[in-house]
């Protein structure tokens, strides 16, 4: 076993005076937006998901996994309202599950069976949503016409999607 | 390592200085996690309090991105690690540092520093972090992403892979080579671009060095290999809603600490079909898998330095007690395996799926030890065990068959049921040491959700399991209350009052509380916890029985 020569507290202070002149910045940085990864989708085809587009309508990203159960209570609930918001505003929902090789085979019936109109995306290898600072799902972000993440929320209880769906109407008014 | 974390430093200020008077300055994204516990002696549930009173794990990820470079690094705290972590994980430092260079139009993409990388189904390499396990077995080197053309992508990486933490990171013994190709053939060939049939195959290779030795066997004395390769082919057909796959995967002769320094090869075969008659989908998958535990360091045990990823057949299950008394793990020296599931929805509005609509499923998974002959003297020291075919051996790891049904009645009320019936092996899959044998249990659970106001909602559970063996029969019930968007509370009580030993028919009572606000989200909570395993995909760490205080705060931007 090697052990690196390390003396933390160097590292501490160099970290710490990283992290202060990068939160001095913050106020300068640009908005962020969806970062670039590749992922399949459920035919197999590759998406970026720097390129998601919705011709300039909001698009909602939902990291999900099929053994989460309030992620599948809330995309179930999103499903219910789906058709209405679309209608209204436009919205387009990707589902980006994080199943790894264990279960992502699951995804395809999974979502089927529950007749999930939303894009779905596969993360097996957990990129984009570390990409995205995803920590533990659900994690939902809302991403407004020009590609910015403008909300986000982690967790879902029953009623988020009344928040969610207000926020969607700021986009479009 | 130190270079390269001052480097990433340097990168962060540099980019920072420079880039404020640029019109794109980039973007710096972060995340937070810290996870505290307070502990007290309870005797009767096995509780024990550590030296240090309390646990401290905290995280924090800082990545820079501007176009198609980005680089990160993650601060990690133990001060002292929470109980059911690896209590050699310890102090402060540095535990992930990168800086990636992404150019797309060119089809290059270099990381040098760690990272996490999978080929094909993981078979030969997947690298990723289970923080919940402590565990993290990512590549600190180089990986080159190649795009020759938009249909093809090669991966090379070069890296020794993450072991430990004393106030930064360690790395295990030994070195990692390897590669993977996969070609998307519809993509390469024009005529098939719009083809509904799509075939993707991959192959990838990984060889790991590490410095040997002899070792004695009875009379032999036996050089140990100083470079072990792994390698599989793969291919994925899809065809419109069906998607298929299989994989073979093979290792050269591997002795170590795993499979008792025998010097047999490794070898795997797995398949699977989803896709759909009419409204009911399907998923069937059968996997053999013999001796292909693969470690960057061959003396190594469980969580430590894992190479490749065997997936557990069963499904993931989230009830509480389906999910961490009897969670099967893979038996990595070798099973044969087999998963079944079917799923059927009851249409909206029809007479029996009601107004909403009602979601059923079936899942059957099982995994029997290998079919094989055990080798005597000389062949036996040196091989250990002949396999005799792809099929079942006699002995019954696990057989967990559920059943699903969900249904929403109305706008303010739905209900789920489930029933389980599992066959435990814990010979198979050590989880207690109470119980030697097959473990029969049947599970029944009723989950039910009431809107009780605006943005307000009551979740219950009621489970039981109740079996013969082990620690008898369980009851659990939950309640949790949520106040959207900000609010949670809730109380569970897990109830072993079929224990055979009277004294310890205890209730486990937990209670916490929590408020979220965006992607911030704090919860507190105090009570007792069982010893039981603790699961994620496949993986599963003990974590011993304690009573006391937690408070949870994960957060990021």
């Amino acid at each position: 076993m090697i052990k690196s020569n390390f003396n933390g507290m160097n590292y501490a202070k160099s970290l710490a005076i990283a992290v202060f002149f990068a939160s001095s910045l913050l106020p300068t940085i640009s908005a962020q937006t969806v970062p670039s990864v590749k992922l399949k989708d459920l035919t197999g085809t590759t998406i970026d998901t720097g390129a998601f587009e919705n011709d300039g309508n909001p698009i909602v990203i939902c990291f999900w996994a099929t053994w989460c159960s309030p992620c599948k209570r809330e995309l179930n609930n999103y499903m219910d309202y789906y058709a209405d918001w679309q209608e209204e505003t436009g919205v387009k929902i990707i589902a980006v599950s994080i199943d790894d090789s264990r279960s992502t085979n699951r995804v395809g019936p999974y979502t089927s069976s529950a007749g999930w109109e939303f894009d779905i995306l596969l993360d097996p290898a957990k990129e984009f949503a570390r990409a995205m600072q995803v920590i533990n799902v659900p994690h939902t972000f809302l991403v407004n016409g020009e590609g910015e993440i403008v909300w986000t929320h982690n967790n879902y209880a029953e009623g988020d999607e009344e928040e969610l769906y207000e926020e969607i109407l700021k986009l479009v008014d | 390592m130190r270079e390269l974390t001052l480097l990433v430093t340097l990168v962060f200020l540099i980019s920072g200085v420079t880039n404020a008077q640029e019109s794109d300055p980039g973007v710096i994204t972060g995340n937070v996690s810290v996870l505290w516990q307070s502990y007290q002696e309870d005797t009767l549930i096995g509780a024990v309090v550590p030296p240090s009173k309390t646990g401290f794990n905290a995280y924090a990820n800082l990545i820079y991105t501007k176009g198609g470079f980005s680089s990160g690094i993650r601060y990690e705290s133990y001060l002292n690690s929470v109980l059911g972590f690896p209590g050699r994980f310890k102090g402060s430092g540095i535990g992930y540092r990168y800086a990636r260079w992404n150019d797309k139009e060119h089809g290059v993409d270099v990381t040098v520093g760690n990272f996490y990388e999978q080929f094909g189904s993981g078979f030969t390499l997947r690298t990723y972090e289970a923080r919940n396990l402590g565990l993290d077995n990512a590549l600190d080197g180089v990986r080159l992403i190649l795009n020759p053309v938009e249909a093809i992508t090669l991966k090379m990486i070069y890296g020794k892979q993450r072991l430990d933490f004393n106030d930064g990171l360690i790395n295990g013994e030994g070195i990692l080579r390897g590669g993977s190709v996969e070609v998307d053939l519809n993509e390469l060939i024009p005529t098939l671009n719009e083809a509904k049939l799509k075939i993707i195959p991959n192959y990838s290779f990984v060889s790991r060095f590490q410095a040997g030795g002899n070792i004695i066997k009875d009379t032999l004395i036996l050089e140990l290999p100083l470079n072990v390769g792994v390698w599989d082919y793969g291919t994925t057909i899809q065809y419109g809603t069906w998607r298929g796959g299989v994989t073979y995967a093979t290792k050269i002769n591997d002795p170590s600490a795993d499979n008792g320094f025998i010097y047999k090869k490794g070898g795997a075969l797995m398949y699977f079909l989803t896709g759909n008659v009419k409204d009911i989908n399907f998923l069937f998958k059968r996997s053999t898998t013999d001796n292909m535990s693969f470690r960057s360091d061959r003396n190594l045990l469980l969580f430590d330095a894992p190479v490749n990823y065997i997936p557990a057949i069963t499904k993931t299950h989230t009830y509480n007690l389906a999910a961490t008394l009897y969670p099967y793990a893979t038996v990595v020296n070798g099973e044969s395996s087999l998963r079944g599931e079917l799923y059927y929805s009851l249409k909206r509005g029809s007479k029996l799926g009601g107004k909403y609509g009602t979601k059923m499923s079936l899942a059957y998974a099982t995994s029997y030890s290998l079919d094989t002959t055990a080798l005597e003297g000389v062949n036996g020291d040196l091989y250990g065990y002949e396999r005799n075919s792809w099929g079942f051996g006699d002995s019954l790891n696990v057989r967990d068959i559920s059943f699903e049904m969900e249904r929403k009645f109305s706008k303010t009320f739905k209900a789920k049921i489930m029933y389980m019936n599992l066959q435990f092996n814990t010979l198979a899959t050590p989880v207690t040491t109470d119980y030697k044998g097959i473990v029969f249990a049947d599970i029944f659970v009723l989950e039910t959700q009431i809107k009780t106001a605006k943005r307000q909602s009551l979740r219950t559970e009621f489970q039981a399991l109740l079996t013969e063996q082990d620690k008898g029969d369980w009851a659990t019930v939950v309640a949790e209350y949520t106040w959207s968007p900000h609010w949670f509370a809730s109380v569970m009580d897990q109830y072993n009052f079929g224990n055979p030993d009277e004294a310890k028919r205890v209730h486990y009572i937990y209670g916490s509380a929590g408020y979220i606000n965006g992607a911030h989200r704090l919860s507190v909570g105090y009570g007792k916890r069982r010893e039981g395993i603790f699961c994620v995909g496949g993986v599963c760490r003990a974590v011993p029985a304690s009573n006391g205080m937690e408070i949870t705060f994960t957060s990021s931007f």
